[in-house]
This record gives C-alpha cells, structure tokens and sequence, in this order.
C-alpha cells in the first residue's frame, strides 16, 4: 500500500493525524532510501503514545529543497526494540542510543550501545542499564579498547585543567598516535526536555536559555519560533531584525572567542589578548540591547523585549565599524604567520565522506565543504529576506575550521549593518493565542554551532506533551573523535578548541 | 615580527579597566541589583505567574531573593505598579545565604575572610573551577576575569589546573546528580583551610533547573559555602567585587581598594 507522504518547512505546524505510520520494515527502508538518495537524518526521536506504544519519528531533510520528510512508525512497550538504523546509517547512532535510554527500547544491532547522559528512562519501565542509572556517576561502563604490547590508555576528566564543563575523555593510544578517543558525557544532565513538559510558559523560556549559555540568543529563537508556529503568531518584521541581529552578535562573539581561543593553544600571544578583547565588545554590544552580555530575557514569545533606538543604531553602527577594521587586522596577522599556518593545516582532518556519514552540522560541517546553513536551506525569521552567502572551506583541518570562523565573523558584521541601515518597523510583542490542540511543529535555527532543532508535540488539552531538542553539538562531538584519531595525543587541545562544543547542549 | 609590532601599535592602548580605582559605566539597560519600591501603604497585587521561580515573597512587605533571581527582565511585570526594578550596581556577592534576601535597596555585601586566613590566601589565592551542570554562561563569564579588560592575576588570583594546588573552589551549576560525586572528590582533594565560592543562580540554588529530577538544588547541603555571588550570569566585575570582598581588599559599600 502506498502511504501518502508528509513533508514540513521550518517554522511549521501540522495536525497530529496527518503524519503517516509505517510499518517497521518500511520505515526503515524509506530512512535508508531518502538518506542514500542525499537526505540528511535532522532528527529521530521517540514519543509515549499512551495505549502501551511508543511512536518513534524521523525527520529527514532534503536540504536543497528546504523541506522536511517526516515519517514515524508505532512500537509496542511490550515488544520493546526496534531493528538499528545505525549499520547502515552511522548518522543515527546517537540518536538511537538516546531513544533507548529515555524509552527502554532496544535497537537490535547498535554496534555500540551505552548510555548517552546516564539518566532514568522516562516512561517507568526497567532500564536497559539499571547498574548505572541508578549511580551518581557516569562512567561505570567499559570504554571501547585496544588492546597490545605498546598500547597505553589515557582517562581525562570530568574535571578538567581549564575553566570549562565536565565530561571524561578516553584515548586509546600507541606512543603519541591516538588511535580511538571516546567521549563519555552525561555529567551535565539537567533533564531539559522532560522539565520543558511539566513548567508553566514563563519558566519554560527560561529554560530554553540555560541550554547552552553561550547560544541563549539560538536557543529561546528556537523556542520561540516553536511556541509562535504553534499558536500561529505572526510577529513583526521589526522583532525579527532586532533578533536576527541578536544572533549574529552572538555568532560573532563565539567566534571570535573561538580565534582566541586557538591563538592561545599555540601560544601566539598577541592575537589571543586582541580577540579576547573584541569579543568582548561583541558581548557588550549585547548587554546594550538586551540589558545582559549573552542576550538573556531579549526574545520572548510573541517578540523581543528591547527596541534599537535610532541613538542606539549610530552607535552600534560606529561600533561595529570600530570592530569590522580591528578584526581584519587581528585575522591578517594571525592569519599571515608560518608558525599559525603550519601548525593548523593538515592537522585534525575530517573528510567530507566522513562528515556526511556523521551527519556533522554548522561551520564543522562547512569546513569540511558541506554546503549546508539553516539560515540558507531553511530560511527563517529575517534570513527569508536577507541572504547571507555561505562559506564553505576544501581543507577539512583545524584551519579550515578556524577561516570558517573568519569569513563566517566578517560576513555577520556586513549582515547587522545592513540590517541596522534599513530596520523595518513594527510591534516589539503582540499577544500570542493558546497553543493549537493536537498539533505538532519544527523550528530550526542556525545558531553559531550549526543547526538547533527544537520539535513539541501537543495533547488535546493543548499542553506540551513532548519537547524535543536538539544542540548542534550532539551532531558534532563524534567528529571531533574523527578528528584526532591517528593524530597525536598534543593535537587534541588544538582540535579541540577548532570544535569549541557545548557540553550542556548534548546532556541537556 | 614587524608585523607583531605594527599590530600592536595599531590596536593601541585600550586594555585593562582601572577597576576598582574606577568602576565602568553599565549600560542603561543593565540589570544589576534589584530595588524593591516597598512603601508601606501601596501594597501591590502580586503576579505569581511571573516569578516561576518564587524570587519575590510577599508577607508584610515584599523581599526578593536574589539567590532565586535570574535577573530576567519580564519579572518586572510581576506588579503592574514597577515595584521591583533593577539598578545598574554590580555588587551583589554576600557572604551568607540569608543577606541574599532584599527587602529594600541595602545589600549586606560580603565580609572578608577572619584575619587569620586572610593573611595565607590575602596576596595570593588559587582557586579551582568545578562546573556542575552550568549552561556554561557563569563559566564564560569566569573566564572572561582572565582576559586582558579585567586582568584577574593582577589582584594574585588564578585558576590552577588541579584541586590539590588550589585554596579554594569555585563552582557554578545546580550541581547535577551525575557530578555529585566528582564535585565531592574535587573538594576533598582540595588542602585545607579552603574556601568554597558558589557563582550563579544555579549553584546558589538551583536556578532555572531548581526541583528537577535529575539535580541537587544549588551547592548548599554537598558542600560548606563561604561566598554567594548571583546573577546569571553574574557580570565579570561581580564576580571580581566578591572576590575582592573576600579578601578585604575593597571596603564595605565604598569601592576603596585598600
């Protein structure tokens, strides 16, 4: 029988009857199709149904087309597992790992299946690892090991040397060749997405910004895009300038922290101390707007709650003009020195092939020549009008990943003034409605990482019954095991930082 | 090498702020400290709905607990008649939970460590950083005290590498239960006498994840703290202005350096 097809945008709502159920065999085949035919797995998630089954839906994106497939296929509790994606699609491996701990089913066939955030399942049945869900830490659970003669093994974290979040690092190395690094997160676990469900609106964008502290402009747009798709809340041209340009401020402070971040770990002084300044006046311009230096209470449902002033315009105008000069003239001499070059080129490479089968995302992903941006394919708020030129780099090494940063700064700075030259008019907030009952809806944004997927599902009652998020980081961290592998252990803080995930983002 | 030094010529001299000697400017918008407008004869209906948190208690009069507050702007709205609104001063860090509760503009800032341990950590205090289920925002903004605007080490302050060489820890998040026990292992790593500095509206108590299922509320109860510092995330120079406290080296209220 041939089933009717459903496919979403960005930014869309869509009836619950409407999504088609396959039968187990036909959905995986129709994931395997799409996905060899150049789709891209964007999300697979599972969802209680009540009546003893779980639902599980995949979300496969024809980037080039700007639209989504949405499949989904009805498990029983009792049967309790599901043939793995992962053998034939590696792109799923998390996601399927991630399903089994929050519903207790098994994908038969998972080459590696182990907890993702060591957390208890969230539909009261018997957890598939009841020995470490139960313990306060992670970490009881063998690591993936080679064994031999010469073969040592090094244990990093959760608390690490520097100033950042936890999560322990596993390498399995021959002298300096690192040949397998795992990375075992969980510590970070809040329980975002089961909290999203149970707290009133006010609460829940606030959660929505305590993701990831360095995407709190990226994540409460997703949020909000979501909330606003599902009441069907048009806002202002005027509220989506002042947030487009939120979020580019944010990409620019990120990256240019990032630019730093790498001048630091090999040890060029001066452009380390010159980029920690700059993005600190990406951070300020931020607290001008929205009163905090990472964007904090700006977007909220409905719209923004700062206005850009024509004061505020010249002066963020002079600003950036200020900043466009000094950041060329920091790039051209980080850029321009042997030492830099020699130390970032060729190291921590991840091919196309392999960031395609991964399914990497964002400037990761572009540095290793995949084409792909949210803000391009599936155009949202303000981007629907005012293209930004994607950057994609050959070279796939840290590099590739550090110009990435570049072109992708200077590129946001034309961007805002553009913006700034021509900011539409409008409300700041309108009142939104009561969310639509039985509803399902998308929205996608592309935050400084790459591509924030948030998805709700909605009862009859019009409550939040599910809400799905997803960080680019939890695309991108086994990249970054693919990047160090047959390189030395000492590149491993440069790849590292070329990387620059979010911990909190992938625990959630 | 010319290049390096044209460089440096053209990015000029525009570095460390001359904090504490002067304290910048914040912009209009800042929310810092929270007032509460708490005349007597206007009680004002309060809107729950606005303070998921349950930041402000309404008994005879008004208070805010800053340790509950994200210093979030829509939690003005929870009186129509602007009772609460925030001021642009950064210095929110106190030393016990208690002071952490606002009732009109006074704070009482934090106190400096008893003499005795003031002179071992006075001119020089190594701290270590634990981050347990933080967004990551208080650690950002932690590691912005390092950069060359705030310039931390020229107070003697520095974050060290290991438990074992730091006098103190300084810890953000609600504590997850999956870094209980490391945080408890880091701490007792950690040589005595130390001091414990909890950074955020999460550490102190749970902030936005507060009553989760998978976290602790806050810091208190795991571990001894000596210094709340709130916000979220708290600006750099709040974080500074406790640290500064602590050490007595800025006097109450005033910002003299001594």
């Amino acid at each position: 029988m041939k089933q009717h097809e459903l496919y979403v945008r960005n930014g869309q709502n869509w009836e619950w009857d409407r999504i088609p159920i396959l039968e187990e065999d036909s959905f995986r085949q129709e994931i395997l199709r799409e996905c060899s035919h150049g789709a891209r797995l964007v999300n697979l998630f599972a969802y209680p149904e009540g009546s003893g089954n779980i639902r599980i839906f995949s979300m496969l994106g024809r980037d080039h087309e700007g639209k989504l497939r949405l499949l989904s296929m009805r498990i029983p509790i009792k049967k309790g597992c599901f043939q793995s994606l992962t053998p034939e699609l590696p792109q799923a491996h998390l996601f399927e790992r991630e399903i089994a701990e929050q519903f207790a089913i098994t994908p038969v066939g998972h080459p590696w299946l182990k907890p993702v955030r060591y957390h208890q399942n969230y539909c009261d049945a018997p957890d598939l690892w009841p020995a470490v869900s139960s313990r306060s830490i992670p970490g009881v659970y063998p690591f993936y090991r080679v064994d031999g003669e010469e073969v040592h093994e090094v244990a990093v974290g959760p608390v690490h040397a520097g100033i950042i979040e936890p999560g322990h690092f596993r390498f399995q190395c021959h002298g300096e060749e690192i040949l397998n690094l795992e990375i075992q997160l969980g510590y970070q676990h809040r329980g975002i997405e089961k909290m999203m469900e149970n707290v009133s609106m006010e609460r829940s964008v606030l959660l929505a910004e305590s993701i990831a502290g360095d995407t709190v402009i990226g994540h409460a747009m997703a949020y909000c895009h979501l909330i606003e798709s599902l009441s069907d809340c048009e806002i202002s041209p005027r509220a989506e300038a002042i947030r487009a340009i939120a979020l580019e401020l944010e990409r620019l402070s990120n990256h240019i922290g990032d630019l730093g971040a790498l001048s630091t770990d090999i040890g060029f002084l001066p452009p380390a101390a010159y980029f920690g300044r700059l993005r600190g006046e990406f951070l300020n311009l931020l607290m001008e707007l929205s009163g905090n230096r990472y964007g904090r209470s700006l977007c909220r449902v409905g719209g923004v709650l700062f206005d850009l002033d024509q004061e505020m315009i010249k002066d963020f105008q002079k600003r950036l003009l200020v900043a466009r000069k000094d950041l060329k003239e920091i790039c051209d001499l980080f850029f321009t020195k042997s030492s830099v070059l020699s130390r970032l080129e060729g190291t921590g490479i991840v091919s196309n092939k392999i960031a395609k089968e991964l399914g990497l995302v964002g400037p990761t992903a572009r540095a290793s020549s995949c084409g792909l941006d949210v803000r391009t394919d599936y155009a949202f708020g303000l981007y629907r009008f005012h293209h930004i030129p994607i950057s994609t780099v050959l070279s796939a090494d840290v590099y590739a990943r550090a110009l990435m940063r570049r072109l992708e700064s200077q590129r946001s700075i034309e961007f805002i003034l553009e913006i700034l030259n021509q900011i539409p008019d409008g409300d700041l907030q309108i009142k939104s409605a009561a969310l639509k009952p039985k509803h399902m809806a998308l929205s996608m944004v592309e935050g400084w990482r790459g591509e924030i997927v948030h998805v709700a599902i909605t009862d009859a009652h019009s409550r939040i019954t599910r809400y799905k998020m997803k960080d680019p980081s939890f695309n991108n961290w086994m990249g970054l095991s693919m990047a160090v592998r047959g390189a030395q252990i000492s590149d491993f803080p440069l790849c590292n930082k070329s990387f620059n995930l979010s911990y909190a983002g992938h625990d959630l | 090498m010319w290049g390096i030094i044209i460089n440096r010529f053209k990015q000029g001299f525009r570095t460390t702020l001359s904090y504490p000697k002067e304290v910048p400017s914040f912009p209009q918008r800042f929310r810092g400290k929270p007032v509460l407008n708490n005349t007597a004869d206007t009680p004002c209906p309060i809107n729950k709905s606005k303070d998921p948190l349950g930041a402000v208690a309404s008994g005879k009069k008004l208070t805010l607990d800053m340790g509950k507050c994200l210093f979030n702007e829509d939690l003005k709205a929870i009186c129509p008649k602007g009772i609460l609104t925030y001021s642009q001063d950064h210095r929110l860090a106190v030393s016990k939970k208690k002071d952490l509760i606002l009732q009109g503009e006074e704070v009482k800032l934090a106190r400096a460590l008893n003499e005795k341990t003031r002179k071992i950590f006075g001119r020089s205090l190594k701290l270590r950083e634990v981050c347990a289920g933080s967004c990551s925002g208080c650690d950002a903004e932690i590691q912005a005290m390092g950069n060359i605007v705030f310039d931390l080490s020229r107070f003697g302050i520095q974050f060290v590498a290991s438990p074992r060489h730091a006098d103190g820890l300084m810890i953000t998040g609600p504590v997850t239960k999956n870094m209980e026990l490391a945080l408890k292992k880091t701490y007792e790593a950690v040589p005595h006498p130390k001091i414990v500095i909890a950074v955020g509206a999460c550490a102190i108590n749970g902030g936005p994840f507060q009553g989760g299922r998978d976290v602790h509320d806050g810091v208190d109860g795991l571990i001894p703290v000596d210094l709340y510092i709130p916000g979220c995330p708290p600006h750099p120079l709040t974080i500074l202005d406790g640290l500064l406290r602590l050490l007595g080296k800025l006097e109450n209220k005033e910002n003299n350096f001594r």
